[in-house]
């Protein structure tokens, strides 16, 4: 009887259920009934991803590469957001992440504050670098699969698995423009963990990477002074002088470093240094300025 | 026919080129409790002007206010697609969508078109939850910040540096014993956007003719007072109970 009530009921539970199956799959449409509620552009994602508009041309995307790519043409319409330095390394206390907060449009400096650490979740953290709009969105995609297996398997997901999960994701829109590179950082039963993704389909596990047009500079600093052993606080003083020196040398990084440190119980954002006065006065630990001093005194 | 015999020969390239530019610049200001979003009203395209007022500032709801600037046909496509969205929200919620949502939901709907972008730069300014003052700025596929002031279009490089040196205090010094202000009142604020677009008009040929400011104050705010008895202000608040929203209009030289 109960099962029969429940075929024809409008408000029990299964015809909720039924209901909502029924707008799932209605994911075809440009907007399924799920936008006329709260869930945004992302629809359901219990089934299949995010939908995108193609142009209607023979090769969309060299139409996309015409319009957007500032390498080959500096006079093309609409700039992506480009120029970075971003680092992260695993060490005896956990996770170090800093990065820069520039961003440049062409030789503009079309911000000084942005936010190239994406907090996925309180214990992973993502970098951005390349493309800031595909790093934010696609790491916000991210944290939201991250929960969903949080429900699904009653526990948090490695960082390898996240890491896996980002790469074969944007793998599967490769050649199409997507322009990221990034590490996923975090601890698991593991431990601290750092992984390496980016829109080539590239992932690697590591205990130190460097990514952006800064990167070579921040390597030079952070080679010399990495150690497994480091204490808390001479891996964090390690990660802000790296940003520091990328900052100096390289025209399109610079403003600020944005520091975090993932332990045990997730990440905690550590403080946001203004590299000119870091080079000036030090970075407010009494340590002394990291260049001007040095260079006209002499001493190093 | 030997001109014809070329013309069958010679391999022709297309191109889909659906992209203008037309000209103009937006800037928005978060004060503490109000949040002021203006822009220019010429509509250009290279050096001829297609209309003298064309709007690129929009009520979305009574706390939140969208300027577009860009390509105009995409810019008012993809308002009119917000403002749907928001009616939608409205009927399923029966209330206003938040602004920090309003903010993600531009995100989303940008980036969906990420490989076929909408060639607008958005910013968004008006009344958070906590009835603060909110500006979030957005790059044309969906990449968005909160700040507390920005300038976006034809004259972004003029009037940025401007309101870095006005707003953030960028390169100045305080005097001796003084701190510089977190927040500044409306008071200062309005002349501040005034004098950015006065002087993006005298040195950019694609800013000018008129300019409309919008101001969304935060329920029982101290800015309200002297806003009402400016000249050539129009409240067009929606509710009556809640954040008020007001446009002040003024000409710009247009020549």
């Amino acid at each position: 009887m109960n099962t029969f009530v429940d075929l024809y009921s409008t408000t029990s539970a299964t015809a909720q259920l039924r209901r909502a199956q029924k707008i799932t799959e209605e994911e075809n449409e440009e907007f399924s009934d799920g936008s006329w509620g709260s869930q945004a552009g992302f629809g359901t994602i219990v089934k299949g991803g995010p939908s995108f508009m193609v142009p209607n041309v023979p090769d969309p995307t060299s139409f996309l590469r015409l319009h957007t790519d500032d390498h080959a043409d500096p006079s093309c319409r609409i700039k992506i957001q480009h120029g970075t330095t971003t680092l992260a390394f695993r060490f005896q206390g956990g996770v170090i992440v800093a990065v820069d907060s520039r961003a440049t449009a062409g030789s503009y400096i079309a911000s000084g504050t942005v936010k190239k650490v994406i907090e996925i979740n309180p214990y992973l953290l993502g970098t951005m670098a390349g493309g800031a709009a595909d790093c934010q969105y696609w790491e916000t995609y991210l944290g939201m699969h991250c929960r969903l297996h949080e429900l699904r398997n009653r526990e948090r997901i490695s960082v390898s698995a996240a890491s896996k999960y980002l790469s074969n994701l944007v793998y599967s829109y490769k050649g199409m423009g997507l322009s990221m590179g990034t590490m996923i950082c975090g601890w698991d039963k593991t431990g601290p963990a750092v992984f390496y993704v980016d829109s080539d389909g590239t992932r690697m596990k590591g205990d130190l990477f460097s990514v952006g047009s800064g990167s070579t500079f921040a390597y030079g600093v952070l080679d010399q002074g990495y150690r497994w052993d480091l204490t808390d606080e001479e891996a964090q003083e390690l990660g802000r002088r790296s940003i520091y020196a990328a900052g100096h040398r390289d025209a399109f990084s610079g403003n600020t470093c944005n520091l975090y440190h993932v332990k045990e119980n997730g990440w905690q954002f550590v403080g946001n240094y203004d590299i000119a006065k870091m080079h000036y006065e030090g970075n407010g630990t009494g340590a002394g300025p990291y260049g001007y001093e040095p260079r006209i005194t002499g001493e190093n | 026919m030997p001109g014809s015999m070329v013309a069958m020969t010679q391999p022709v390239q297309q191109s889909f080129n659906p992209y203008t530019e037309n000209g103009g610049t937006i800037l928005a200001i978060a004060g503490s409790d109000f949040s002021v979003i203006a822009g220019d009203t010429r509509q250009s395209e290279g050096y001829s002007i297609q209309t003298r007022y064309a709007p690129k500032v929009f009520r979305l709801t009574d706390k939140a206010v969208l300027a577009v600037n860009g390509f105009a046909a995409d810019g008012n496509m993809f308002v009119k697609k917000v403002k749907q969205r928001l009616e939608w929200y409205r009927h399923a919620h029966a209330k206003d969508m938040p602004i920090r949502a309003i903010a993600r939901l531009i995100q989303t709907m940008l980036y969906a078109r990420r490989f076929f972008p909408y060639y607008v730069y958005n910013i968004l300014g008006g009344i958070e939850e906590d009835g603060t003052g909110a500006v979030y700025s957005f790059d044309p596929v969906g990449s968005y910040e909160r700040e507390t002031c920005r300038a976006a279009g034809a004259a972004q490089s003029l009037v940025q540096p401007f309101l870095d040196n006005q707003i953030y205090f960028k390169n100045q010094t305080p005097a001796a014993g003084t701190q510089f202000p977190q927040h500044l009142p409306l008071t200062s604020v309005l002349p501040l956007v005034i004098d950015s677009f006065t002087s993006a008009t005298e040195r950019h040929i694609e800013v000018g003719d008129g300019l409309e400011i919008y101001v969304v104050v935060a329920s029982g705010s101290t800015s309200l007072q002297g806003l009402q008895n400016l000249r050539g202000v129009q409240e067009v608040t929606g509710t009556t109970d809640g954040e008020r929203v007001f446009v002040i209009r003024r000409e710009l030289k247009k020549d």
